[in-house]
């Protein structure tokens, strides 16, 4: 095992320029692959923010007992899809618009009854804010016979559904092509490594290790390379994020940086794939000569 | 020991071997002889395994070539020791650490290791340069840093292919003194060279090649003289 650490330690010092490369290429494309997670979970972030804002709202029929709303309430709140009922009654309901609709405050002011409906608003648990499970909340509320009205956005609710698919789907689809490329890249740059080392392979051979012995300390190098450029990955996009986080629009918008579990998947898989593309090369290489 | 039954081995270009039958004995000497492209070096490449016979049987310590698995070919070339013209040093290693890696990589204990490598420098009257690297070397003294090299395993056979090929007369003196010295010490030694000088000095077998056939044999039914002719 030492021997192992030690040969693939060896193998910095002896081609300092080349490994230093070899981690730059590993931690730039990683470094594209960690930017677009940037801006996926940035965007999923602002997707979420934007979630929570759906409620559905069952505007109650004057004169609804109030035995009748609590009762209900309860049953509300029990549905799987509901996280919190709220009573707004007409007084508060009346309140408010004075206070949120500044425009209208003197017609408010000046009314004599008030003509706004008690309600019940109704938040959604997370993963139930889609387009089905608002409807068929909707349709449970209608249910009730002191529920005038049901309102709860449904085209905003079916655009932020599609929004949803499309940010699913062309994430998915160009996180997994700059995986594909970085590991390419760094498949490439390993490959680099095992030609500029062909000769001291061959050595090797001529004096009986086995391709287990020859294979060990280019796995260890490709892991170590594959950990410094992750490093060197998280590095760089804690940097844009910093600089993108002094800009003023930004920083008011509350731009996040990845998380612990997120970077450490990022590491993992720039470990995997020193591994990988060093398996895959020095392979290759063995079977070649 | 080696024993070559009809054999034939071809390359993309042309036949580079045809109907070779050889037979080397356990500690003989033999200096496989001939012009370039004769044959000389594939008989030492199937002898290593470095090449697979297009026909006919090749057999070495026990091994055949022709069907050596990938699990084979460490464990023959573990027996064997190979030198070659150019050497075959790393250049960023000590010459200790040269001769060192060629134990290590057999998994020998690491406790054994520094003591008998520098035994087998000081046998190749290298052990005061042990910390030198190949470049700092005279060609003589990288050429003994790779026979100690093919030595440190303690091999029953050692094949080397123009060892004397890039060394000036007083080099090539002293690096087939210590060839024979192994000899004498009961290792085979398979030799190919272009140097009839060498041969000459020495009533050693020789085999001559010609276009890929042999064409002649001093040792054929004569056995070993390995421990004649020692300066």
């Amino acid at each position: 095992m030492s021997l192992l650490v030690r040969e693939a330690l060896l193998a910095f010092r002896r081609a300092p320029l080349l490994s230093g490369l070899s981690i730059t290429t590993i931690g730039f494309s990683l470094y594209a692959v960690g930017l677009f997670a940037l801006v996926a979970v940035n965007l999923r972030e602002a997707l979420r923010e934007v979630e929570q804002r759906v409620e559905v709202v069952a505007y109650l029929l004057r004169g609804t007992p109030p035995e009748a709303v609590a009762q209900a309430s309860q049953d509300i709140a029990a549905f799987p899809e509901v996280a919190r009922v709220a009573f707004i009654s007409e007084d508060e309901a009346l309140r408010r618009a004075r206070q949120e609709l500044v425009e209208f405050r003197d017609a408010y002011r000046d009314l004599k009854v008030n003509p706004l409906p008690a309600s019940l608003e109704i938040q959604l648990k997370d993963g139930y804010r889609d387009g089905a499970h608002t409807a068929a909340v909707a349709e449970r509320l209608r249910g009730y016979g002191f529920v005038d009205d049901v309102r709860y956005g449904r085209e905003w609710i079916e655009k932020l559904d599609r929004l949803r698919n499309i940010a699913g789907v062309v994430g998915l689809t160009i996180g997994l092509a700059f995986a594909a490329v970085a590991v390419v890249i760094i498949g490439v740059t390993i490959r680099i490594t095992v030609l500029q080392r062909a000769r001291e392979i061959s050595i090797m051979r001529l004096v009986g290790a086995t391709n287990g012995f020859i294979r060990g300390p280019f796995l260890v190098e490709g892991m170590l390379k594959g950990l410094f450029g992750g490093l060197l990955a998280i590095a760089l996009c804690y940097g844009t994020y910093l600089l993108f986080r002094g800009q003023a629009e930004l920083a008011t918008s509350g731009i996040v940086f990845l998380r612990s579990p997120q970077l450490g998947l990022g590491v993992v898989f720039g470990v995997l794939i020193g591994l990988g593309g060093s398996l895959v090369s020095v392979g290759r290489h063995l079977r070649n000569v | 020991m080696i024993r070559f039954a009809s054999v034939y081995k071809d390359y993309p270009k042309g036949a580079a071997l045809k109907n070779v039958s050889l037979h080397i004995a356990k500690g003989e000497f033999v200096f496989l002889t001939g012009h370039s492209g004769a044959g000389k070096s594939t008989i030492l490449k199937l002898v290593y395994g470095e090449l697979r016979p297009t026909a006919g049987d090749v057999r070495v310590s026990g091994f055949s070539i022709g069907d050596l698995s990938p699990h084979d070919l460490p464990r023959l070339r573990r027996r064997l020791g190979v030198v070659f013209q150019d050497f075959r040093l790393l250049d960023d290693r000590t010459a200790e650490e040269n001769v060192a890696f060629a134990m290590e990589v057999t998994g020998a204990r690491a406790d054994s290791i520094p003591a008998k490598v520098m035994r087998v420098l000081t046998q190749v009257g290298l052990a005061a340069k042990a910390s030198a690297y190949p470049p700092e070397l005279s060609g003589g003294e990288q050429q003994r840093v790779a026979i100690a090299r093919a030595l440190v395993n303690d091999p029953t056979i050692l094949v080397a292919d123009e060892p004397t090929g890039n060394l000036d007369e007083r080099a090539t003196r002293g690096v087939f003194q210590l060839i024979r010295e192994i000899n004498a010490g009961g290792t085979a030694v398979v030799m190919a060279t272009h140097d009839l000088d060498l041969v000459r000095q020495t009533t050693y077998r020789t085999v001559e090649l010609r276009e890929g056939g042999v064409v002649f044999d001093s040792g054929v039914d004569e056995g070993s003289d390995t421990t004649e002719g020692l300066e």
